[in-house]
């Protein structure tokens, strides 16, 4: 039985409909992300499971049972928001006792279970505080110590780092992800961040206009999406369009030159498709034996590889390669051929 | 702003010209007025120094009409701070259309400013003996409201009249307070087990402290200060410490012009000690609302 | 979440009511003067009066140049307080928030005595020179008002690059402060004129202290000596602070710069 289940979940504000048709089941301890763009309905999933918003349609379960009838103070579930929503008039202690003192707790366990949570996020000498004394990246851990303290069900993280910058970022991406583990809590993040995502979850989903239009693991979601949208949106995959001609074997023809495609796509002669491929999966090659040809643009050095902006009829393509590879003919200006294996060519499925 | 680059020495004196219109406004119509009064309060008709003024305060007409002062001042502050609070709580938290709020905002900005003279004649219309409810209560509903104890030249009808701009300036000046409360908070409460009440007891309430603490001495100050009100309302039935000063300066009623200072001191005192309170309190809730 | 609507609801129904009804009640009183019929009476007899005229009229003038002379003091002071000696503003602010903390009464009380006949400075000693006091008493009063939204309406458009891109375009100070300075800041300035305007005009303390024939004393001797007149008196002050207070909000929003008064 999965630990949280969604069902069904619609919900519309007016008369935009902000989540349809939301399906997702989450297990004990798994850590799973929403990830999309602004306005697809990823915070409003998280607020639904919350209790600060409730669906039109379906049923959201936590251990089998409906949380929807329970307001949200009822349904034991710790929640950072992205302004970190710390109380301005309590310390850093005080805040974090919050819900144990709500809850009624003995005061020395609460003392000991606020020791043990600033211990935590590293703010034991912070405990006398107050939020406005401390930084951006301080705060936000105190939020999450305050969330965790009264031992919840299940976590919601509401772009935790979005407020944040870049270098505090990295650092509490790895904090939270470390913290979530060793405590073995069930936790749903809301990010726009590709990279948060790709990097801290155990599953992803990525969501547009409502709905979800993948979901799995982070490297099924990075190496394998599933629709254009996904691919377009992890970005760094190169899109091809083009008509498929079936024959001896089968081809994708582009205005770039052709690609070999594998037997199963020979059902679609005739069609217009759009596929992906990495830009590690793309080599050069002399340019007389390859089916597609294209002039270098421009050369970025990015430390451990480069990445080479190659056009190729009307598309433009990333190539990634580590220095060392790139033939010394690999000149801004200069004309290349680029091939790829066919078993690395991935179908891209337009959502409706 | 980044300080200002050296200019030529001799550059100094003829800036600080540019100011001293301003302050020779002030000095010659705000300052020199006020603090020859505060040194009137302490000095004797033939020129020595004496507290004898401050003492004579405590005596008498001065007493008892201080302490009406104090308190129709402190009650009407009260009031005005809980219905003034609850009216920007409505409009702000409370879900009421934007167009309400907006003519609400409007409206306590006239409201506030329509002090003195016409807002007594205002409820003397409406409740004086031949006023608007008075005669509706008598013909409609038999009812006769002077026979309950109101008296509109009362300490009761003082009351009503001055919330009539208490509570607007109370809406003004809470409504930025109450939109700084983040829904934000109020959602880490609940999540975290707080009931609403909970939430208002260990979170709201406490943010807002300062703010309406510090409203309320600025309530205080603003009713303490108040003449043209009370003197058009009640003719001088109800004496209050303006009121007193008022006639002291006109005729030296209390035959001694010295008491005249003490009792314009005593006021400098309390709405300048009441608006310090404010301002004190104003930035620590700031300071909170970053 | 309907119970609270149901609280707004009502706190906004009993909060108009008590706003309202005096308002009625003025309005309806107004109209009662004839025995058994509404009617005009009241105003008519008003508008009939000299002396309403008069003391109106005094009134207006008085305000005008309170406007005028506050503008003179406040304008320009802000202007070269923010731009060439910043660090004096907190005291300029101070002394500008000086007259809500010292009451009318209060400076009126120490004009009387400083400026008397027997003074270095007999103000009180001529028509003139107690008319010129009374204008620089309401500019006092008006002082906060006047500083802050001006104050506002400069800090909202960085003076002092602007000051500095018109000189370095080879402008003079004549035409940075006529050209430059004033079109950017006019919704400010009015603002501030139509509340002086409002606190000014319907003035009872100083203006009976310095016993001038201004409106808001005649107001208090209508209400001593008449019935229904005070209530239409009432009534023209309202719309009058009401006329002056739409103008500001008409005008802060239609301005590029909403200035908060």
């Amino acid at each position: 039985m999965p630990f949280i289940e969604m069902t069904a979940l619609k919900k519309s504000f007016g008369s935009t409909q902000v989540v349809r048709d939301f399906e997702l089941s989450l297990g004990k301890g798994e850590f799973v992300s929403l990830l999309g763009p602004s306005g697809c309905g990823k915070t409003t999933v998280l607020r639904m499971v919350a209790g600060f918003e409730t669906p039109d349609v379906g049923d959201i379960r936590i251990e089998g049972e409906s949380v929807l009838r329970h307001r949200a103070s009822q349904r034991h579930i710790g929640m950072v928001f992205q302004s970190y929503a710390l109380f301005p008039n309590l310390t850093v202690a005080e805040n974090v006792a919050f819900g144990l003192k709500v809850a009624r707790a003995a005061v020395a366990e609460t003392r000991h279970r606020v020791d043990e949570m600033l211990e935590m996020v590293g703010l034991g000498a912070m405990r006398d505080r107050y939020p406005y004394q401390l930084s951006g990246g301080q705060q936000q851990r105190v939020a999450l110590a305050r969330a965790i303290a009264p031992r919840p069900r299940v976590l919601l993280l509401d772009e935790p780092l979005s407020a944040l910058d870049a270098k505090i970022r990295a650092a509490l991406r790895s904090e939270i992800r470390t913290i979530q583990r060793q405590l073995g809590i069930t936790t749903l993040f809301v990010t726009h961040d590709q990279e948060e995502a790709l990097s801290m979850s155990d599953r992803i989903v990525v969501m547009n206009g409502g709905k979800a239009e993948q979901i799995g693991p982070p490297e099924a979601i990075y190496n394998r999406p599933g629709t254009r949208f996904v691919a377009e949106f992890i970005g760094s995959l190169n899109v091809i369009e083009g008509q498929i001609v079936a024959g001896d074997s089968t081809h994708l023809v582009f205005s770039g030159g052709r690609l070999d495609l594998l037997p199963n796509f020979a059902g679609l002669a005739g069609q217009s498709v759009a596929v992906a491929i990495r830009p590690q999966s793309l080599r050069f090659c002399a340019e007389e034996q390859a089916l597609m040809r294209g002039v270098v643009r421009n050369i970025e050095f990015l430390g451990a590889f480069s990445r080479v902006h190659v056009s190729c009829g009307s598309a433009n393509l990333l190539v990634d390669g580590f220095a060392r590879d790139l033939s010394t003919n690999v000149t801004v200006g200069s004309p290349i051929g680029l091939t790829v294996r066919s078993d690395e060519i991935l179908h891209l499925f337009d959502n409706k | 702003m980044p300080p200002l680059p050296a200019k030529r020495p001799q550059a100094s004196f003829s800036v600080w010209l540019g100011v001293v219109p301003f302050f020779a406004f002030a000095m010659v119509f705000l300052i020199l007025p006020t603090l020859h009064v505060v040194l009137g309060a302490f000095t004797r008709p033939d020129g020595g120094v004496t507290g004898d003024n401050l003492a004579g305060l405590l005596a008498g007409t001065i007493l008892s009409a201080l302490w009406v002062s104090l308190r129709i001042s402190l009650w009407t502050a009260f009031l005005g701070c809980i219905a003034g609070l609850l009216v920007a709580g409505a409009i702000t938290h409370g879900g009421l259309p934007r167009g309400i709020r907006d003519s609400i905002t409007t409206f306590s900005g006239v409201a506030s400013n329509f002090a003195g003279v016409p807002l007594a004649f205002a409820f003397i219309a409406t409740l004086g003996r031949l006023g608007f409810i008075t005669v509706l209560a008598r013909d409609w509903l038999g009812i006769n409201i002077y026979a309950t104890g109101f008296n509109l030249t009362s300490f009761s009808g003082l009351t009503l009249a001055y919330l009539y701009f208490q509570i607007p300036l109370m809406v003004l000046i809470i409504t930025p307070a109450l939109e700084g409360l983040r829904t934000e908070w109020r959602e880490a409460a609940e999540s975290l087990g707080a009931s609403g009440p909970q939430y208002w007891r260990m979170v709201a309430l406490p943010v807002l402290w300062p703010s309406l603490l510090g409203a309320f001495a600025l309530l205080f100050a603003n009713a303490f200060g108040a003449v043209a009100t009370a003197m058009a309302l009640t003719g001088s039935a109800l004496s209050i410490l303006p009121i007193i000063l008022f006639a002291q300066i006109r005729g030296d009623v209390l035959q001694d012009p010295h008491l005249g200072y003490a009792i314009a001191f005593a006021m400098i005192v309390l709405t300048g000690l009441s608006n310090l309170i404010y301002i004190r309190l104003r930035v620590r809730s700031e300071r909170w609302q970053k | 979440m309907i119970g609270k609507r149901f609280w707004s609801w009502t706190i906004f129904a009993l909060a108009a009511l008590y706003f309202l009804l005096p308002l009625v009640g003025m309005l309806e009183f107004s109209l009662r003067a004839r025995r058994g019929a509404y009617s005009l009476d009241a105003y008519r007899n008003v508008l009939n009066d000299a002396q309403f005229h008069q003391t109106l009229g005094y009134s207006l003038i008085l305000s005008m140049s309170t406007v005028v002379l506050g503008l003179l003091i406040v304008a320009p002071t802000a202007f070269w307080v923010q731009l060439k000696i910043p660090r004096i503003r907190p005291l300029v602010e101070f002394i500008t928030l000086l007259p809500l903390v010292i009451p009318p009464i209060v400076i009126a009380f120490g004009y009387i005595r400083l400026y008397n006949t027997s003074s270095v400075l007999p103000l009180t000693g001529s028509a003139r020179g107690t008319d010129l006091l009374l204008t620089a008493g309401y500019a006092t009063l008006s002082l906060p008002y006047m500083y802050r939204a001006i104050d506002t309406g400069l800090r909202a458009i960085d003076i002092r690059t602007l000051t500095e891109a018109a000189q370095s375009l080879g402008a003079g100070w004549m035409t940075v402060l006529t050209r430059v300075v004033l079109p950017n800041i006019s919704v400010a300035i009015l603002s501030g004129s139509f509340l002086t305007f409002a606190i000014v005009i319907g003035e009872y303390v100083l203006a009976a202290l310095l016993d001038r024939p201004a409106f808001g004393p005649y107001m208090v001797w209508m209400g001593s000596n008449r019935a229904y007149e005070p209530a239409a008196l009432a009534v023209i002050s309202f719309g009058l602070t009401w006329a002056a207070m739409a103008a500001i909000q008409f005008l802060a929003r239609r301005g590029h710069h909403s200035v908060k008064v």
